[in-house]
């Protein structure tokens, strides 16, 4: 009976990439790293074609949303663990950048002191212990990835060892991000309290207000979005990323298969606010201001909405998701600001109810259809 | 007993005896993942020990002093009525619910209380739940991919690959459970007995020693009844089972033509009675709670 039926093909070789995904990878690629430069330093300004300084600014500042916007969809979209204090982790890489910048000012700033600014109004004569090694580049960049992911570390073990789960921990994430906001509002934690930090001369040395040195900052952010998604679709594709959705699907099962999930959850969350420390640490500079508005509640769940907008589970969605809410947000607050918040209530509405797999799932279900 | 089934069980065992094998001589070890508690010792023939086992929820004891002791390569039939407990047995075994008091032994050295699920899990004690539980957003051949046995740690599941001998296991286990026609469908949408049988064949390919099989047959058809009372006699001496069930067509099934096989009846926690299926049915204190208020 087996030679007449044909063989079934057993395993559809998971591949890490599709033609389709490669194509979208090198397009992206080469828009990031030559024509957006070509655009905004070669075309002559007032040329249609021009990109403005604005645009670049905006586009580095979105880009930067979207490796966020990915890293909720690692953890929320593929292992089905809502984070809704994404922003603290943001934010610890924003300011690990922002101290450096701060020591970088060196004499320019308004006192003209050795010491930020913030640290002579207070009337300090010495560093506090956490700034000790905030004028070695490679040091902060070194804690940029160490404390978001030590605080995502300890965070997670604890959350996850006693099986918190669902909204229950959606909360605490809340809180959490809420805590550490009102701890950094204070002056007395060295962080510039509700001003933050601004105010940044150079990077290295460079200044950072040229076209040329924003522009290396908008490559730069580009290449770390196109390395972290592939990073992440390498993840997902691996017997690794069966396992978080497996996770996400029945974890009971998962625990009884052998599996300690604890180590899968904390992996995943840890690599989750790792990339958004480095986007934190990318968006400083170029937005040029970081303050304990990042870590404020609402700012968390903005990046819930970009995933869930752009679409939950595809990796791409909430890349889209990040772009056409942030797109959307700089639009609607030039030509109606008062009614943004109204408008992203209800978008927020609208995705929720008639479109559960977001913007890309819209779209590949419109293409399914016509095909059919 | 389909002749088929049979000889398609004694080859995927064949076939997986001489994987491990390879596996060994290639490592040296038994791929357990990082928990060696020493190896399953059956030296006293007992693969399952429940000694004074007690649990209670808020006052109520789910447990009381419950003992029980399941002989290696034993295919025990558990009934109960409902609240007897059955479910809150498989919890202790499984680590799920930690007893207040009382010994549970896997072989005659592993003290199952010091270990979690997975743990348990990876030392060869498989669970089916009462609701079938497979992984809904993967396909059917991914469910069975995660099940093999394999290192459960996290850097070697990022860089894991399925060689052919592994394949050829989980092709086996399709053809086994009747799925191989549906193996690249997504679990979620399987009939519920094809849920069943997906979970069966997950606990399979995990290879373990003994299985929990809790209602395992339920929302099946007959003839899906039938053929699995077959795959656990086709199972019983190579594997120990637990098979926790209500339907008595089905324990006849299991225990038919044997009178030496045991049935267990727990109740309010503790074992009732014990002995042949004709026994038990037999046996007034069990006719009493069945049926007796």
């Amino acid at each position: 009976m087996s030679a007449v039926l044909p063989a079934v093909p057993l395993a559809a070789p998971t591949r890490f990439l599709s033609p389709k995904r490669w194509f979208g990878v090198l397009a992206a690629l080469l828009a990031v790293v030559v024509v957006a430069p070509l655009l905004n330093l070669v075309v002559p300004e007032g040329s249609v074609l021009h990109m403005s300084d604005y645009a670049v600014a905006l586009v580095g500042k979105i880009m930067c949303y979207a490796i966020c916007a990915l890293a909720m969809d690692l953890i929320w979209g593929y292992t089905g663990i809502l984070s809704l204090g994404h922003g603290v982790f943001f934010a610890l890489g924003g300011y690990a950048m922002g101290m450096y910048l701060m020591r970088q000012i060196g004499t320019d700033g308004q006192y003209k002191s050795e010491m930020p600014d913030f640290m002579v109004f207070l009337n300090w004569k010495e560093y506090p212990w956490h700034w000790v090694v905030s004028d070695s580049f490679v040091a902060q960049m070194l804690l940029v990835v160490l404390v978001p992911g030590l605080l995502a570390f300890l965070f997670g073990f604890f959350a996850f060892r006693s099986r918190i789960k669902g909204v229950y921990f959606s909360i605490i994430t809340q809180a959490m991000t809420f805590a550490a906001m009102l701890l950094f509002f204070r002056n007395e934690t060295g962080f510039g309290g509700n001003n933050g930090f601004t105010d940044f001369k150079r990077i290295l040395g460079i200044t950072i207000a040229t076209p040329p040195m924003r522009m290396f900052l908008f490559v730069l952010t580009g290449l770390t979005l196109i390395g972290f998604y592939l990073l992440a679709r390498w993840l997902v594709a691996s017997k690794f990323g069966r396992v978080l959705q497996a996770i996400r699907d029945a974890e009971s099962r998962v625990m009884f298969t052998g599996y300690d999930p604890i180590r899968y959850k904390l992996t995943i969350w840890v690599i989750s606010a790792v990339m958004c420390g480095i986007a934190g640490a990318l968006y400083v500079p170029q937005v040029g201001i970081i303050n304990p508005s990042e870590m404020s509640p609402a700012a968390s769940i903005e990046m819930a909405i970009w995933a869930a907008v752009g679409g939950r589970g595809t990796l791409v969605g909430p890349i889209v998701g990040a772009f056409f809410v942030n797109g959307g947000k700089s639009l609607f607050t030039q030509y109606f600001p008062e009614f943004w918040l109204y408008f992203l209530g209800a978008l927020f509405i609208a995705v929720t109810l008639f479109l559960p797999h977001g913007i890309v799932g819209l779209l590949r279900r419109t293409k399914q259809g016509t095909r059919a | 007993m389909t002749p088929e089934l049979m000889k398609a069980g004694a080859k995927t065992r064949e076939e997986h005896a001489k994987v491990v094998a390879r596996q060994q001589a290639v490592s040296g070890v038994a791929s357990y993942g990082r928990l060696v508690t020493g190896e399953l010792d059956l030296t006293h023939g007992a693969i399952l020990y429940l000694d004074d086992i007690t649990v209670s929820f808020d006052g109520f004891k789910a447990l009381n002093a419950l003992s029980l002791s399941i002989s290696a390569g034993e295919l025990r039939c558990i009934i109960g009525p409902n609240g007897a407990g059955k479910t809150t047995m498989m919890d202790v075994i499984t680590g799920k619910t930690r007893p207040d008091a009382g010994k549970a032994f896997f072989g005659s050295t592993i003290d199952l209380l010091r270990l979690r699920e997975n743990d348990i899990a990876s030392i060869g004690i498989g669970r089916k739940f009462q609701k079938p539980t497979v992984f809904e957003h993967l396909t059917v051949f991914e469910n069975l991919e995660l099940a093999l046995k394999a290192d459960r740690g996290v850097r070697a599941s990022m860089f894991f690959r399925l060689n052919s001998a592994q394949l050829d296991r989980i092709g086996a286990m399709l053809a086994l459970i009747h799925l191989k026609d549906s193996a690249q469908r997504v679990a979620g949408l399987l009939s519920h007995g094809q849920k069943q049988w997906l979970e069966i064949g997950m606990l399979l390919m995990q290879d373990p020693k003994l299985l929990l099989l809790d209602e395992p047959v339920a929302g099946m058809t007959d003839e899906e009844t039938e053929r699995t009372a077959e795959l656990f006699l086709s199972l019983e001496g190579n594997h120990s089972l637990v098979v926790v069930e209500h339907d008595m067509k089905f324990i006849d099934a299991l225990t038919r033509g044997n009178a030496a096989k045991k049935v267990t009846v727990l109740h309010e926690g503790s074992v009732l009675a014990e002995g042949s299926l004709a026994d038990v049915q037999a046996n007034e204190k069990v006719v009493e709670v069945y049926l007796g208020r």
